[in-house]
């Protein structure tokens, strides 16, 4: 019996587009001569990574979830308030924090499918209730401090045989991608995809859409909140360190070819999405391109993907063969550059 | 084809419009100090727009100037101040009314100075009432709240003004009131107010830290400039002067880049560039809110922390303290917050005060580091704050 990779439709494009990214780092920068040089990247990128498994989880089935961004700041804010350099805290403040996240996940679930509210608009709601209330509680200006403990997930490292020093983020990161990719092999999983891509067929055959949409919310909410203490740890305290998070994980989701709107894509190629994401950022930074271009080359980035997307697979299917128009009946088109 | 030219275009364009978003407009290069900008601005190509020649020689004279005033109280002193009479506001007998317009409280610097100047009103019985609008960082919600303002019997108007251009306006209408108007932090365009505090300034400010890596790092070192974002006069006088002093030093700028104040950001950029540059001699920051996190990109990494500029917020100080940095911590200090209250009562009583009251902006060296760390504030403290012998310490400010 032979292995054979099974890759989900629509993963093999951005797992090239990240190997030409990790090439570009190779070449660019002599840190990506050793493994600890990708180490450090997938540290970095573990957070992005693991947000956009969560909005995976929401976009599949048809949702949006714009509230993880706010959601990370109040995870951070809140455990810097409680835990206030007491190490003794931390335990109960982790487990804290991710039922904070679960609750907030819970509450966008259930206003989406009970109410009947756009999850765009619920989660869009969301977001500007915890930034207010962010904002309303600190004034703007965090108090408290991390314990060494709590940092430890997202600074901190294990000896691991064979590699050397893993940082906790990236295990942590390994764990929840396998869990995630197994989820979506079994039953539940497909039906969460499937839910996204034709409701009324599902709930025919006997499904609970519901149920799934209120499981991709909660999931989302949960991972965002591990996303939150892994950036905390590495960064520390700031109001400022969920800004933007939500479009870039569903930038990433959607260069992981992710169908917006639900019902294509799979939860690796999100992941991936967010890597090449980050790979990409790096890369423009070692070649010295400015920072201020980051969300201009995210806003291009989720346009062309969402076009490519939409235009179909015709157009794909044009792309790819494009090479073999070049017959002799029609001449070849003037190089474009 | 045609969907690759559009994304091709669309690249373009976004490109276009993000490098033009970092150019500032036109903004007057010495808007932070309106009553001194005699100088001619200077038109080297390398140099910033926001250089300004004569005010950059100027609050770099007032670092050394002895300061009048009482000692141990840099609140209430003034370096070489032109007082002016304020007879006609004079209004003896007391129970004043104090109005403020404040910008935000939206940064803990904003937090800690507002906080000193409340228990600075608490000082005073003679102040009957202290009413403060907050205009949430909004020029529009901050002209409507300087009008409501002057129609409510304040005693005096004190104006803490969002940007400089756009309030000057206001400012102005808040004059023609006849009350005593007192502008303090950021300028405006104009000099009726009675007076304008503000300490030395952004030129001071950001040479204090590059005149230290010029002392600190080798000739040819590599330094690495961060900043918070472009086109905000305070943080590009502190660029301009550091660039300035950067120039003739021989120190290699290795890289100029923007955190927007995010830790997660700052750690993510210092780590680029100790990969790229393999070792990165001293570090610049316009604002020393992400300190912490470019130092522990360094302890991260491995290597030992390099010589690198701060600001005097108590993780950093701490972090300085406990590792033994090398560091220096020019200050903008939230000890400015007190000096409008006592300026409005001065003038009140028609004391003098001076038209352009200028406070000593101290640094913070390894010599006096251990001084200002106060194990027992929060992370996010500013030191120079000039409140630990107000009454109620450390209680308002935890």
């Amino acid at each position: 019996m032979t292995w054979r990779p099974r890759l989900a439709e629509g993963t093999a494009p951005v797992l090239v587009v990240l190997l030409l990214l990790l090439v570009g780092l190779a070449i660019a920068g002599p840190a990506y001569d050793e493994p600890s040089g990708y180490l450090a990247l997938l540290k970095r990128a573990a957070p992005l990574m693991i947000l956009a498994i969560g909005q995976y989880f929401v976009i599949v089935s048809g949702g949006f979830d714009l509230s993880v961004g706010a959601l990370v700041t109040a995870g951070v804010v809140i455990a810097a308030r409680l835990i206030n350099g007491s190490e003794s805290a931390t335990a109960w403040v982790i487990l804290f924090v991710l039922g904070f996240g679960l609750l907030v996940g819970l509450v966008n679930g259930l206003v989406t499918t009970k109410l009947l509210v756009p999850s765009f608009i619920v989660t869009l709601g969301m977001l500007l209730v915890l930034d207010g209330a962010i904002f309303l509680w600190t004034g703007g200006a965090p108090r408290g401090a991390l314990s060494a403990g709590f940092r430890m997930f997202g600074r901190g490292a294990v000896d691991v045989p064979v590699l050397g020093a893993v940082p906790w983020s990236v295990l942590i990161l390994l764990a929840i991608l396998a869990a995630a990719a197994l989820f979506m092999r079994g039953g539940t999983g497909r039906a969460l995809v499937a839910a996204g891509d034709n409701e009324a067929a599902v709930r025919l055959s006997g499904g609970r859409v519901d149920r799934l949409r209120l499981l991709a919310f909660v999931l989302s909410g949960l991972l965002a909140a591990v996303a939150s203490i892994l950036l905390g740890g590495f960064a520390s305290v700031s109001a400022q360190v969920g800004n933007g998070l939500e479009f870039r994980a569903i930038t990433a989701v959607v260069l992981g070819g992710v169908l917006l709107g639900g019902g294509r894509g799979s939860v690796v190629a999100a992941a991936a999405g967010a890597l090449s994401l980050e790979a990409l950022f790096t890369l423009l930074n070692l070649l010295g391109v400015s920072g201020a271009l980051e969300s201009a080359v995210q806003g291009v980035i989720i346009i062309a993907a969402v076009a490519y997307a939409a235009l179909g697979s015709g157009v794909r299917q044009r792309l790819r063969l494009w090479p073999k128009q070049r017959n002799p009946e029609r001449p070849a088109q003037p190089a474009s550059s | 084809m045609i969907n690759r030219w559009a994304v091709v275009v669309v690249a373009g364009a976004l490109a276009l419009a993000g490098c033009s978003s970092d150019l500032p407009d036109d903004k007057a290069p010495s808007a932070g100090s309106p009553s001194s900008s005699g100088g001619s601005p200077s038109s080297d190509a390398g140099k910033s727009k926001f250089f300004d020649q004569a005010e950059y020689d100027r609050q770099l004279a007032f670092r050394n100037a002895t300061p009048e005033g009482p000692d141990g109280k840099p609140w209430e002193q003034m370096l070489q101040p032109e007082m002016v009479d304020t007879a006609k506001f004079a209004k003896p007998g007391g129970n004043y009314t104090l109005c403020f317009s404040n910008a935000s409280v939206d940064n803990p610097w904003r937090q800690v100075g507002y906080k000193t100047m409340q228990q600075e009103v608490k000082l005073h019985p003679e102040i009957a009432k202290f009413t403060v609008l907050d205009a949430e960082a909004k020029d529009d919600k901050q002209i409507s709240d300087i009008q409501s303002l002057s129609g409510q019997n304040c005693s005096a108007i004190i104006i803490s003004p969002n940007t400089t251009a756009t309030l000057t306006p206001a400012v102005e209408q808040a004059c023609k009131t006849g009350v005593p108007v007192i502008v303090f932090d950021r300028g405006v365009n104009t000099d009726c107010q009675a007076t304008f505090i503000h300490p030395i300034g952004g030129f001071a400010f950001g040479a204090d830290g590059a005149e230290f890596l010029k002392e600190k790092v080798k000739p040819g070192g590599k330094v690495l400039a961060l900043r918070i974002l472009p086109g905000v006069d305070v943080l590009e006088q502190r660029w301009a002067a550091a660039n300035e002093i950067f120039a003739g030093s021989g120190l290699n700028v290795v890289g100029v880049e923007f955190t927007d104040g995010d830790a997660a950001k700052t750690k993510g950029i210092v780590t680029d560039y100790i990969q790229r540059e393999g070792q990165i001699d001293g570090v610049w920051m316009d604002a020393g809110a992400t300190a912490v996190a470019a130092a522990e990109a360094f302890q991260d990494a491995g290597v030992d922390v390099p010589a690198i500029v701060g600001e005097d917020q108590q993780d950093f100080l701490r972090l300085w303290a406990d590792e033994g940095l090398t560091a220096v911590a020019p200050t903008y200090p939230t000890y400015q917050w007190r000096t409008p209250i006592i300026a409005a009562l001065k003038i009140l009583k028609g004391e003098q005060v001076p038209k352009e009251w200028v406070l000593p902006q101290p640094r913070i060296t390894g010599d006096n580091v251990k001084e200002y760390v106060k194990q027992d504030m929060p992370p996010l403290h500013y030191a120079m704050c000039g409140c630990e012998d107000m009454p109620g310490y450390p209680g308002p400010w935890k």
